[in-house]
């Protein structure tokens, strides 16, 4: 990764990681009235996406999209006034925290039942196929997902049918509270297993960002060209509580070496001591981006405060597409 | 014009949408197979080849979610599942994502797919490959539920699906694929959510679909034989339903029965009589009459249908009875037998 490189990938984390934490502190005012998995600390796969894919690349997500949705590009303040459940969202008001959309930047929606969007994007990438238009499409799923049939079943049909998709499983080890190895076998890997799909498989460790990168470059683009489906699993960590602003720690469902330790590897934290040691007067550079986001959130949420709401009286909205739009 | 099968104008109806959209694709676990899904699906892939006609994993709910992925890239699918019941595999993917979609995410995007589900019926078919589970799929807003009674409805309905900008469900009675009638070879479209009166009786509105328009079709002379002329409704739509023709035949003949060939609680026909009676009350001469499968598993055995398949002379004292009139002599219509298949042609296995 070159240095540019690694500041791109540090802004894209540091901006998702401040939106969240701002989500975070604004929540309980209580004007965000839908349930919230926020992604701190599960920033780095999106972002070292982001440095890889182009626009014309096409992602669909879970109910923890927000660092997708954002490293894709989406509109913050489309995002925030969703999170409001305002009219100017990007869904309208409809859809909330975990149904965000924006088509602008192919970002083709996140949705809430765990393992849904995964045969949704495999259809978007053998609608790409079909299209011949070489974009890939990038399907975000969790550990809990791969327990879910309709995995197994698209990437069956990916790897039969040749399709151009990626799975990007963020491995963050539990479903709620549920630990994996109460889900899963104790000496089974999920990229191991995926592989066995016959799908080309890796696991990208989070603690090693360089290789990660590279690797991903390699697979994104072999999808590419070779129009075959491929499977990343990245271990990643959780830093707030499944649902919601706060930490849940207290609870105990987690081992408290565990956490120090997923903590103390925090690769936004990680990256920010290795630009800090290599990047000349990095502490102005950073300090000036830190302070842009700040403003971008700022506007974002007044954005957001000052939409209205939707008013189904004016809106006469319908289910059906073509009677009323 | 000859009469030809309506498993004739269902092939018509896939090759006619296929020719006219060069986008459509069209897939399902055995439309390329050599029974091409009881004839209906024939002749595809020799003509549009298999990137647009193709044989699937046997996945349910991933297909039904590759439709959806296809309608956002711009590609309309048309879906056949050979039996109805193997698609609640797909509910998941029908339900939190095709019917949601288009509302879900702020109406930007259509989700034009069409499904073709097939009700199977006889021939010990049994608990789980005969179910009409048409209210179900009615009680999701967001969905359009289709049945043709007839072949130029099935040539017309189905190309009407098709073209249609949402999920369409089209559940095909297993009995009807070899009925006959008369359509033309052109792309004719027709339109969805209308119900058509089938006969213009004053005495009784009687409201059906499916298999059993086509049974009080066949009674529909006797009836008049025995002196009663019933407004015979075919509603073609159970979503949405066409309600301004039943209620004005409602408020013209102030009687009526509703025949429905799923289970009798949160039936179609139980919303049809709760809607007349909300809508209509006051021209409604007597209660309305219900007549639904029982509320009962289809046994497989030759033994369990009898009991549980409607005969002709109770559908026709039904009628009678929500007519306010008793049929005061015996009748004997002439009888189908065996009771399980709609023909003495109509064999086994499926």
């Amino acid at each position: 990764m070159n240095q540019q490189q690694k500041v791109r990938l540090h802004s894209t984390m540091l901006r998702i990681r401040l939106i969240e934490e701002a989500i975070a502190m604004e929540y309980s005012k209580g004007e965000m009235r839908c349930p919230v998995h926020l992604s701190v600390g599960q920033e780095l796969l999106p972002s070292l996406v982001s440095l890889v894919v182009t626009d014309k690349d096409l992602a669909v997500s879970t109910h923890r999209s927000h660092a997708h949705y954002l490293a894709k590009g989406g509109s913050l303040e489309k995002f925030m006034a969703e999170l409001f459940g305002k009219a100017t969202g990007c869904s309208k008001g409809r859809g909330g925290s975990m149904h965000l959309i924006d088509l602008d930047v192919n970002f083709m929606g996140s949705t809430a039942i765990v393992g849904n969007s995964i045969p949704v994007g495999v259809g978007l990438g053998y609608g790409a196929k079909l299209n011949g238009d070489g974009a890939v499409v990038l399907i975000y799923l969790g550990d809990g997902a791969v327990e879910e049939g309709a995995f197994y079943e698209s990437v069956n049909f990916a790897v039969v049918r040749k399709i151009p998709a990626v799975f990007l499983c963020e491995n963050n080890n539990f479903s709620v509270y549920s630990h994996i190895t109460e889900r899963q076998p104790l000496d089974r890997r999920i990229y191991s297993m995926a592989a066995g799909l016959g799908v080309t498989s890796k696991y990208l460790d989070s603690s090693d960002p360089d290789k990660s990168l590279s690797e991903l470059q390699d697979i994104i683009e072999s999808t590419r060209s070779s129009q075959t489906p491929a499977f990343i699993e990245m271990d990643t960590f959780r830093f707030l509580e499944h649902c919601g602003p706060a930490e849940d720690d207290h609870l105990d469902y987690r081992d408290s070496r565990y956490i120090d330790d997923a903590k103390s590897k925090d690769p936004l934290a990680m990256l920010e001591l290795e630009l800090m040691s290599d990047y000349q007067d990095w502490e102005k550079t950073s300090s000036k981006i830190r302070t842009e986001i700040e403003t971008e959130i700022q506007k974002a949420f007044d954005f957001a405060r000052n939409s209205p709401y939707p008013d189904p009286s004016l809106e006469n909205p319908s289910a059906y597409a073509g009677a009323r739009i | 014009m000859t009469q030809r099968t309506y498993t004739m104008a269902v092939n018509m109806a896939l090759h006619l949408a296929m020719e006219k959209d060069n986008k459509l694709v069209a897939f399902g676990l055995g439309i390329n197979d050599p029974k091409r899904i009881f004839g209906t699906t024939s002749g595809l892939v020799e003509k549009f080849g298999h990137d647009r006609v193709f044989d699937t994993p046997t996945s349910e709910n991933t297909m039904t979610g590759v439709q959806v992925g296809l309608a956002l890239a711009g590609i309309p699918s048309v879906v056949t599942h050979q039996r109805l019941d193997f698609f609640l595999l797909a509910m998941d993917q029908l339900v939190n994502s095709a019917a949601k979609w288009h509302f879900m995410f702020g109406s930007q995007q259509p989700i034009p797919i069409t499904i073709r589900l097939i009700v199977g019926k006889g021939w010990g078919q049994g608990p789980t490959h005969s179910q009409a589970l048409h209210a179900w799929f009615s009680h999701i807003p967001g969905l359009k539920v289709i049945a043709p009674s007839n072949p130029k409805d099935a040539k017309e309905m189905t190309l009407a699906a098709i073209a249609d900008p949402n999920p369409v469900l089209i559940l095909e009675h297993r009995w009807l694929h070899n009925s006959l009638g008369e359509f033309d070879d052109s792309y004719s479209p027709g339109e969805l959510g209308k119900a058509v009166s089938l006969s213009q009786g004053k005495d009784v509105t009687v409201v059906s679909s499916s298999f059993l328009t086509a049974k009080l079709l066949g009674l529909n002379s006797a009836i008049k034989d025995f002196g009663l002329n019933m407004n015979l409704i075919d509603l073609r739509s159970y979503a949405p339903i066409d309600w301004e023709t039943i209620f004005t035949s409602v408020r013209r003949t102030g009687r009526l029965a509703v025949f429905d060939y799923g289970h009798n609680t949160g039936s179609i026909a139980g919303e049809i009589i709760a809607k007349v009676t909300e809508n209509c009350f006051s021209s409604l001469k007597d209660a309305p009459i219900r007549f639904a499968v029982k509320d009962l598993p289809e046994g497989t055995s030759f033994g369990y249908t009898r009991d549980l398949y409607f005969k002709d002379e109770e559908m026709v004292h039904a009628i009678f009875k929500a007519a306010g009139k008793k049929l005061d002599r015996d009748f004997e219509l002439t009888p189908v037998t065996p009771h399980d298949v709609p023909s003495e042609d109509f064999k086994g296995p499926f």
